[in-house]
């Protein structure tokens, strides 16, 4: 029997296969293509406390292998998510992550005990539709929040303290690619109790209409993504596996097995999926029929045996 | 994998595409098509122009690296379809027109074929195409090159108009529209990266919010849709 489980700050992983945040919708949009309890986990739509609409104009510009998408954090909001999406979530078996971003420190504190307090309520029914808040610290669209707090460690530093202190649930930071020290900022999420990492968000892009001469997106710049990051995405994941003992989630451009498979020898304890789920509406349930015919084919029972040696 | 069974050139930069199987579809649905592997990294969401009992047709105007791919398809090649996606045009019943604009005529033949015998407008910048194919299923078809073909309408007779085309087109169409009786139903186009509604690419700015183009449209009321803010026009 090969193993592809693993358990990361006491939540249960079949798979190291987690569909990542914004490119997945809340799931049930994929369960019309397949089975998503399949997967290992799924990171919902990045949510805010306040609903919001996003960004206007063009959205997403295709780049030689990526993409540039300028959505602006369009979500529902914290309480309309916990009244419609939850009750779905609850009769899910896979990890459910809610990625949870902010505009102000308080917003996130705020957020992060809706989620708590709600997740708490349902515990002591002997129920539950959340496992662990991922903390967006790191989306390039929107203005306010997000990103701003991604860059500098000791900006992070207070948003991951304070939402540390608001939520008992395990808690992952995601990290931006354009922080000023990608290790750094790991190392600062574990001295503040963070339970886990995940990276790398998209990378800070830019493309422009020649011929308008301007940027096509309104807001000027926007996050790559897709196998065009992937080297940089593995490096990140390498260089931060050096210095956190806290699992890694690592993503960026994995549009294959074996790509999955680079992640974890890299130290990955588990691996998000996003643009490829556009390349391949049924990218999930391939991948993990991928990764269990690759551990057939080189004999690996646990994937314990490869994760890290790099 | 399904294969090309044509892809014959209809006018300037504009092709038809049919390729072999069974597929599902109503009037006004897309599929999400791919005909490479890997790069460009998305599928091109394309509507349903015919479905027969043994083939899918769809029509498409080349305007970027995806739809030059699909123009250099031969019969034999195969290809990736996901869907069928997205709300359609509903029923309506009355007196129906059909209002295409250029390439937007593309939705407008499979739901001509449903709908009982509806007035049909085409209205082409420069060369018009697939005239011919409308009218068996038309009333009667109007035919407009490098005018104005929402002033060729009388609105107050329809109940109903679905129309398809040049954001501008259908905005003015609306307006004109507005006094008469006719709901008027546009099909929007916008780029998509999954289709199905969970990436929030193809947001269209309505008057009580955003709606996804992929699965709430792309055939919306023009009255919910918030043209001005949309398209900034």
């Amino acid at each position: 029997m090969r193993n592809m489980a693993c358990k990361l700050a006491g939540v249960h992983f079949k798979n190291p296969i987690v569909m990542a945040s914004g490119t997945f919708g809340f799931g049930k949009e994929y369960t019309r293509l397949y089975d998503i309890q399949q997967l290992g986990g799924i990171s919902g739509k990045g949510l805010t406390l306040q609903p919001k609409a996003g960004n206007t104009g063009i959205r997403v510009w295709e780049t030689p292998s990526g993409m540039l998408n300028s959505v602006g954090l369009e979500n529902p909001g914290v309480a309309a998510f916990l009244r419609d999406e939850t009750p779905n979530w609850e009769s899910l078996d896979t990890a459910r992550i809610v990625n949870l971003g902010g505009g102000s420190i308080e917003d996130y504190v705020t957020g992060a005990e809706l989620i708590t307090e709600h997740e708490n309520r349902l515990r002591r029914l002997g129920r539950s539709s959340i496992d662990m808040i991922e903390l967006n610290i790191s989306c390039p669209n929107v203005k306010e929040g997000g990103i701003a707090y991604g860059v500098q460690t000791e900006t992070a530093r207070e948003v991951v303290r304070q939402v540390r202190r608001a939520t008992s649930l395990p808690l992952i930071v995601k990290l931006s690619p354009n922080a000023e020290n990608i290790a750094g900022m790991a190392v600062m999420c574990e001295d503040e109790g963070a339970d886990g990492v995940s990276l790398i968000n998209t990378i800070s892009g830019m493309k422009i209409d020649i011929k308008q001469r301007k940027s096509v997106f309104n807001n000027v710049y926007a996050g790559l993504s897709g196998p065009a990051i992937k080297p940089v995405a593995l490096r990140m994941v390498h260089q931060v596996a050096q210095h956190v003992k806290i699992p890694i989630m690592g993503m960026g451009g994995i549009a294959s097995a074996h790509d999955v498979i680079e992640f974890i020898m890299a130290g990955a304890s588990v691996i998000q999926v996003g643009t490829y789920n556009f390349m391949n509406l049924r990218a999930g349930e391939q991948l993990v029929s991928g990764i269990m015919q690759f551990m057939e084919q080189e004999n690996i029972s646990s994937l314990d045996e490869i994760r890290g040696i790099i | 994998m399904p294969i090309v069974k044509s892809n014959v050139k209809i006018a300037e930069h504009t092709y038809m595409l049919t390729i072999e199987g069974q597929f599902e579809g109503r009037m006004g649905q897309f599929y999400m098509v791919r005909a490479w592997s890997d790069y460009p990294v998305l599928s091109r969401p394309i509507s349903i122009y015919d479905i027969q009992p043994e083939s899918i047709v769809f029509l498409y105007h080349v305007v970027g690296e995806g739809t030059e791919r699909f123009a250099a398809l031969e019969q034999g090649d195969s290809i990736d379809l996901e869907g069928p996606f997205g709300n359609g045009f509903l029923e309506v019943s009355g007196k129906v027109a059909l209002v295409g604009g250029g390439i937007g005529i593309a939705p407008l033949y499979f739901a001509a074929r449903q709908l009982n015998k509806p007035d049909i407008y085409l209205g082409f910048s420069r060369e018009a195409y697939l005239v011919e194919a409308f009218k068996p299923h038309a009333n009667e078809v109007v035919c407009n090159v490098g005018g104005m073909i929402v002033n060729e309408i009388d609105y107050s007779q329809y109940d109903a108009i679905l129309t398809c085309g040049p954001h501008v087109m259908m905005k003015a169409l609306a307006e004109r529209a507005k006094d008469s009786d006719a709901e008027v139903y546009v099909s929007l186009e916008k780029r998509m990266a999954c289709g199905i509604g969970a990436c929030l690419v193809c947001s269209v700015i309505c008057q009580h919010g955003n709606k996804k183009a992929c699965v709430d449209g792309p055939v919306f009321k023009a009255k919910e849709v918030n043209f001005d803010a949309e398209y900034g026009v």
